[in-house]
């Protein structure tokens, strides 16, 4: 699936939830599911800055050119929307991860979480990602 | 006396709306109390009616707009009690009134080999500060410390008093923990050593009767917006003697007495303190804040809040994984606490959407945090116009927050 392709099968499942409290019971079970981070990449250095709680962000470049994301927190509904994140952006090209643009996170109502103060540092997050595409994408070159 | 506290939330237009559907229960009062008609309404005359510069113009809305704001400072003086008017500096807030001192302070009496006492319950406003002034000048911060309940250990105070300490600044009631300190003791314990003391009273004077005579403090600093009033509108209280002795930490107009192009004479105190045009407007609304709740009554208010303090303790203990940080026996009016498996900031997030703001994280009290362990807290902290069925929703609130998270 592409990006958006992605974030319209997201948009659609928040789309079920009118209430506040069933999304946010959603990013705790996507939590839940996702594969916890390996222990090794829980350290000071992949520590993500600007976030309230904390976030751990390790990437690779695969052999086909694409990057492979994992994370974690200590925070749920942080973890919930980091696995969000990886979902959209796993297994793609370093050039598409730098021109995407998520518009899930304003569709499904988080977008007010993406404020650079904000203590979840959503914002944050997804400059790392940005990152590592923009590393990854000078190396390959 | 009983309050009307229904009466009271009348007051206070914002507590009437609804957050997400769900009605509003405001419970972060520690990081800032909301505003009753009457400041709000002073405001809006203020600026409709009697706008002028003060201290400057011979014109009658000039004249005005000064006589209310010295009419202020008087109800500041009144408010604690300090004995003259002129002891009484409108600042920023807390933290200005804080680097007020520590700079004017630091540069006239610290130096390499002193000592300035802090306590390990601080504010990052009555921390930074000194280790800024303590940098600059060479002398030694020394941290009094605290035992696990969050009181300050008065035996190891004692030790670090000597002749090398040359102030002690400490907080009145710990913005995290809700902890009162004894801090009458304790300056007349540094008084045997005449050391000043500096008492940042952000988190007390809406909620105890404070008087800065019985105190015998020589400077103390609260903030507006903390008890009902403006933000960007603080207070600093000097000792008269203490405040002449210090030289003037900002330069600009209003607080010198004549200029020539090398060299200036500063103006008496308090205006050699303020220089540059004061907040005026929130200046004089700080002083219907301060009217409305001397109305009310501090003893009354802090009844009140000592007793929803007691039920909203009471009714959390009884939630299994929850744990309170910070059981010192005389508390006022903040709770922190942590749920078992639940990170505060995922805590934080669900309450908003119940309707309930509380403040998540370290609370500008790092080194607190690290010493107990702990990467935060979620702290609610209550005010006048708070009810006991707030508290139950806050209840409720959290246990269908476990049940989200289990």
């Amino acid at each position: 699936m592409t990006i958006n392709e992605i974030q319209d099968q997201i948009i659609a499942e928040f789309d079920i939830y009118a209430e506040w409290l069933d999304k946010y019971q959603y990013l705790i079970d996507l939590a839940s599911d996702t594969p916890a981070i390996d222990e090794t990449y829980k350290t000071n250095r992949y520590l993500i800055n600007g976030c309230q709680s904390r976030v751990w962000l390790h990437a690779t470049l695969s052999k086909d050119g694409s990057i492979s994301f994992s994370a974690d927190s200590d925070a749920i509904i942080t973890k919930g929307i980091i696995s969000l994140l990886i979902r959209v952006l796993n297994n793609k090209k370093p050039q598409e991860i730098k021109e995407t643009d998520l518009y899930f996170i304003d569709k499904i109502g988080l977008s007010q979480n993406l404020s650079p103060t904000r203590a979840n540092g959503l914002a944050s997050m997804l400059k790392q990602m940005k990152l590592y595409a923009i590393a990854f994408d000078a190396k390959q070159n | 006396m009983n309050l009307d506290i229904n009466r009271i939330r009348r007051d206070f237009p914002i507590l009437e709306q609804q957050v997400y559907g769900k009605t509003l229960v405001y419970l972060d009062n520690g990081a800032t109390t909301q505003k009753p008609n009457v400041v709000i309404d002073k405001i809006c005359e203020m600026y409709r009616k009697y706008n002028a510069n003060i201290h400057r113009g011979v014109h009658y809305l000039s004249e005005k707009s000064t006589q209310f704001y010295e009419e202020s400072r008087q109800t500041v003086a009144h408010f604690i009690n300090a004995s003259s008017n002129k002891e009484i500096i409108f600042t920023k807030g807390t933290t200005d009134s804080v680097n007020l001192i520590a700079h004017a302070f630091g540069d006239r009496f610290l130096k390499k080999g002193d000592q300035v006492l802090v306590t390990a319950l601080e504010h990052h406003a009555n921390l930074v500060p000194w280790q800024m002034i303590c940098q600059k000048t060479g002398a030694e911060l020394k941290i009094i410390p605290i035992n696990e309940k969050g009181e300050i250990l008065q035996d190891k105070y004692r030790e670090l008093l000597s002749d090398r300490c040359k102030i002690l600044s400490l907080t009145h009631v710990s913005n995290s923990l809700g902890t009162i300190v004894p801090i009458k003791e304790m300056i007349a314990q540094a008084h045997a050593y005449h050391i000043p003391v500096l008492v940042d009273a952000a988190q007390s004077v809406q909620h105890i009767p404070v008087d800065v005579q019985e105190l015998d403090c020589e400077f103390l600093a609260f903030s507006g917006h903390k008890i009902y009033g403006p933000t960007g509108i603080g207070v600093l209280y000097g000792k008269t003697e203490w405040l002449e002795k210090l030289p003037p930490y900002q330069g600009g107009g209003d607080m010198i007495d004549d200029v020539e192009y090398q060299k200036s004479t500063y103006a008496e105190i308090p205006l050699k303190f303020e220089a540059g045009t004061s907040n005026y407007v929130d200046a004089i609304a700080l002083a219907e804040a301060i009217k409305y709740i001397s109305n009310i009554g501090l003893k009354n208010i802090a009844a009140h809040e000592q007793e929803i303090l007691r039920y909203a303790t009471e009714q959390m203990l009884k939630i299994e994984g929850l744990k309170i940080i910070g059981t010192a026996a005389q508390k006022a009016s903040a709770i922190s606490f942590t749920l078992k498996n639940v990170h505060n900031l995922d805590a934080g997030m669900i309450l908003d959407k119940m309707g309930i703001a509380v403040r998540t994280g370290h609370h500008c009290a790092q080194p607190l945090m690290k010493k107990l362990g702990i990467t935060g807290t979620i702290r609610v902290s209550f005010a006048i116009y708070n009810t006991k069925d707030e508290v139950d929703v806050l209840i409720s609130a959290l246990q269908k927050l476990k049940q989200m998270f289990n």
